[in-house]
């Protein structure tokens, strides 16, 4: 005799696109149905340097799960990788290795920028210290913290997935989208 | 073992490849590089690059009053922030003249041996995810929330704690620390026993762990190593023992021991501490428990020039206040003198070399940092292994990038 | 015999005389100065005579000090013998034109990243060390950090208000 299933019985469903529905077939927009993919399987790649990274792993332990949220595989080639999420100081010794790593990733890529030290430098006002990656790599969304807390982080991975379902899909071909590549020197 | 095939020279099969193990790399321990030469997938020679996450603590502290450094020590091994803490905390008592109530000195114990516990924790379960065994990573960061959540109701954050101050604690453990504290106390050895066998005799963990990364303790003397990873080399250096601060010389322990150096025995060493660390909680907690009535309130020295005086009085009391004003505009004479003292961090000895000139802040301060005089044996300790040997040697060594200061 | 301050100090004035310069005590630990052509000399008499038996390189730092000419910067080592539980510390002057002492990485392996952390953050040219390249900074910073006369801060930064937070 079967038991009874006993945990996920209270499972939140992510919902369909508004759509005309009929016997067999589902017309919607293209660009929801790419958002609604993309948004709930993103696959981050963790670029923790310091303690954010310890911060980030407790996100990914069972207590606050990140993979509830589709990133059950995070990867750390940045040629499969969506998300990349960086975690912790980066200094100016490391600021081309970081460069070089989001230039590797292929579109569509978006970048998340956890913790005080990542978004403006923290509290290392230092002449080693970069002060914030949005100097070098643009930035989608900042999480402040120091650390962050893991539901904060958990946040601002829900923004990322607010902004990858309402993506238009001819932003990264547009105009707009080259000329802020261009401002950080990036073809 | 089999043989190595010997090449005839000049032979293209026998150039060596030059393998980058990078800055960003997937045993995410931190920001060292490793420029590897490779004769197939055997080491030859190794070279390491630091630096990738230079914070400039020394300068920085240069700058801040005393109390104000406390944040940087935090972010130097942030696996064990308390103990970088305390151990800042003790120099300035140093210098400072400050003696301790003893109920101090044991909540102290409590709170270092908690951080040490959740530091070893780390290690050794990543030690078994770079082996390949993600399980037992995930069934011990449970009990590091519960660690997290001891620190919360003392000092308020969880991993980058800034705890205590010059001469105590900022305030009294409420009952809910001593209650989550028994719940950690009754809970955790159980679950330590589970991931003791999971992979103290585990086959496959043995093999990929006996007998790489070895050293002797002469060589290991010799580079500097203290720590776990000194004691698993044969050589009983705890600096609780030898130096004793806060008390520890009142409680008991054993000071667990390894002989060959090599990763199994880091990892064995890692666990016996964690045994050793809960028996001293227990220890503690129970003489904590002896102070009754007014003495169970005392969380901090009576020294109002350097201890930020409570919030309560600084509203109340005009000298509580005008001491708060004199520490936090950096006002209260600091004598001049120069100090090293050092604590059991969860590497070994960390030690803080302080010169003060009577000024506001330190002329200066230099922390001697354990991972980063023991990660210059790295490569000795890799060559002649395999590419994934070096992986599990740089995991068991427990590099703290932030330690490195690198 | 039990091994103290004074015995350390006894022993060593026996064996060097003079030079050895400046002893103290603060706070418990013996300290005192060598002329830096002698610091390789007394770190391995410290290693090998049998009574002293320091054998453990704890660390090894500098210090700066602009007002002191001739002697701006301080080698600083700790020894530990962990036989007997003694720490003591050496200290070395030099001149900061000139700034060159043997490198004490043939006695101790753990002097290798010490001494190039200390060329790196204050310039100390190690003689007879075998990199001596920078080790935490970027490659190609051309100046020394840690001594007194240069700012903490970045001073490319152009968003932060000098006013407001000052520098």
């Amino acid at each position: 005799m079967s038991r009874p299933v006993q945990y996920n019985t209270k499972l939140k469903m992510v919902e369909a696109p508004e759509a005309m529905m009929g016997d067999g077939f589902m017309a919607t927009s293209f660009e929801k149905v790419v958002g609604l993919a993309r948004k709930n399987s993103i696959w981050p790649l963790p670029f923790a340097t310091s303690c954010c990274g310890i911060e980030f792993m407790a996100t990914m332990a069972s207590h606050y799960d990140l993979s509830r949220f589709g990133s059950e595989r995070v990867g750390f080639s940045p040629r499969q990788c969506d998300l990349l999420m960086v975690m912790g100081t980066i200094s100016k010794k490391m600021g081309p290795v970081l460069r070089q790593v989001y230039l590797q990733m292929a579109e569509p890529r978006w970048v998340l920028s956890v913790g005080a030290c990542a978004c403006s430098g923290g509290i290392f006002d230092t002449y080693s210290v970069l002060q914030g990656i949005d100097q070098i790599i643009p930035v989608d969304v900042y999480v402040p913290g120091c650390p962050p807390r893991p539901e904060a982080i958990l946040d601002g991975f829900l923004k990322i997935q607010e902004l990858v379902g309402q993506e238009s899909l001819r932003r990264r071909n547009g105009d707009k989208y080259k000329e802020l590549l261009a401002s950080y020197g990036i073809q | 073992m089999s043989e190595h095939i010997l090449l005839p020279e000049g032979s293209i099969e026998k150039q060596t490849t030059t393998l980058n193990l990078g800055p960003t790399h997937p045993a995410t321990h931190g920001v060292f590089q490793n420029i590897l030469e490779l004769d197939g997938e055997r080491i030859l020679k190794a070279t390491s690059t630091v630096g990738y996450i230079h914070r400039a603590f020394e300068k920085l502290a240069e700058r801040r009053p005393l109390y104000q450094i406390t944040p940087i020590t935090d972010r130097l091994n942030y696996c064990s922030s308390p103990i970088n803490n305390m151990g800042w905390h003790i120099t300035c008592e140093k210098l400072l003249d400050v003696k301790l109530p003893k109920r101090v000195d044991y909540l102290r114990i409590i709170i270092m041996e908690l951080s040490r516990i959740s530091d070893h924790l780390i290690c050794n379960s990543i030690v078994g995810v770079d082996s390949g065994a993600y399980s037992g990573f995930l069934y011990l960061m449970q009990f590091r929330e519960l660690i997290y959540e001891i620190y919360e109701e003392v000092c308020g954050s969880r991993l980058t704690t800034n705890i205590g101050r010059i001469g105590g604690f900022e305030r009294n453990f409420t009952n809910t620390a001593f209650v989550k504290l028994e719940k950690f106390l009754a809970t955790y050895p159980k679950q330590l026993k589970e991931f003791e066998t999971l992979f103290n005799r585990n086959r496959i963990f043995m093999e990929r762990t006996i007998g790489v990364g070895a050293i002797t303790a002469e060589r290991a003397l010799n580079y500097g190593f203290t720590g776990p990873n000194l004691r698993a080399a044969g050589v009983d250096y705890d600096v609780r023992v030898h130096t004793p601060y806060s008390s520890y010389q009142d409680l008991e322990f054993t000071i667990p021991v390894g002989k060959t150096g090599d990763c199994y025995d880091r990892f064995l060493v890692r666990n016996q501490e964690m045994w050793q660390s809960l028996s001293l909680i227990e220890q503690a907690y129970k003489k904590v428990q002896e102070f009754k009535g007014a003495e169970s309130e005392v969380f901090h020295a009576d020294s109002p020039a350097y201890y930020l005086p409570e919030k309560k009085d600084v509203y109340s009391k005009m000298e509580a206040l005008i001491y708060h004003f004199k520490i936090v505009m950096g006002e209260t004479d600091i004598p001049a003198g120069e100090l090293y003292s050092s604590v059991e961090g969860g590497n070994g000895e960390l030690g803080f070399y302080l010169i003060s000139d009577g000024g506001r802040t330190p002329y200066r301060l230099h922390f001697r940092r354990p991972c980063f005089i023991y990660y210059q044996a790295f490569p000795e300790l890799v060559q002649g292994g395999m590419l994934s040997d070096a992986v599990i040697t740089m995991s068991s060594l427990n590099l703290i990038a932030g330690e490195l200061d690198a | 015999m039990p091994l103290n301050n004074d015995t350390i100090q006894q022993i060593l004035t026996q064996k060097f005389g003079e030079v050895l310069s400046d002893w103290q005590e603060p706070y418990g630990m013996l300290t005192f100065t060598a002329p830096k052509e002698m610091n390789l000399k007394v770190l391995q008499f410290l290693y090998d005579e049998p009574s002293l038996n320091f054998r453990f390189l704890t660390d090894l730092q500098a210090v700066h000090y602009p007002d002191k000419k001739g002697q701006e910067l301080a080698v600083v080592y700790h020894l530990h013998n962990l036989v007997d539980n003694v720490r003591i510390r050496l200290k070395v002057f030099t001149d900061i034109t000139k700034p060159d002492v043997f490198s004490a990485t043939a006695l101790y392996q753990s002097a290798n990243f010490m001494e190039r952390e200390t060329y790196d953050f204050f310039g100390v040219n190690f003689t007879g060390h075998p990199n001596l390249i920078r080790i935490l900074n970027v490659d190609e910073m051309d100046y020394f950090p840690m001594r007194k006369e240069f700012p903490l801060e970045d001073q490319t930064r152009v968003d932060k208000d000098d006013e407001m937070f000052g520098r």
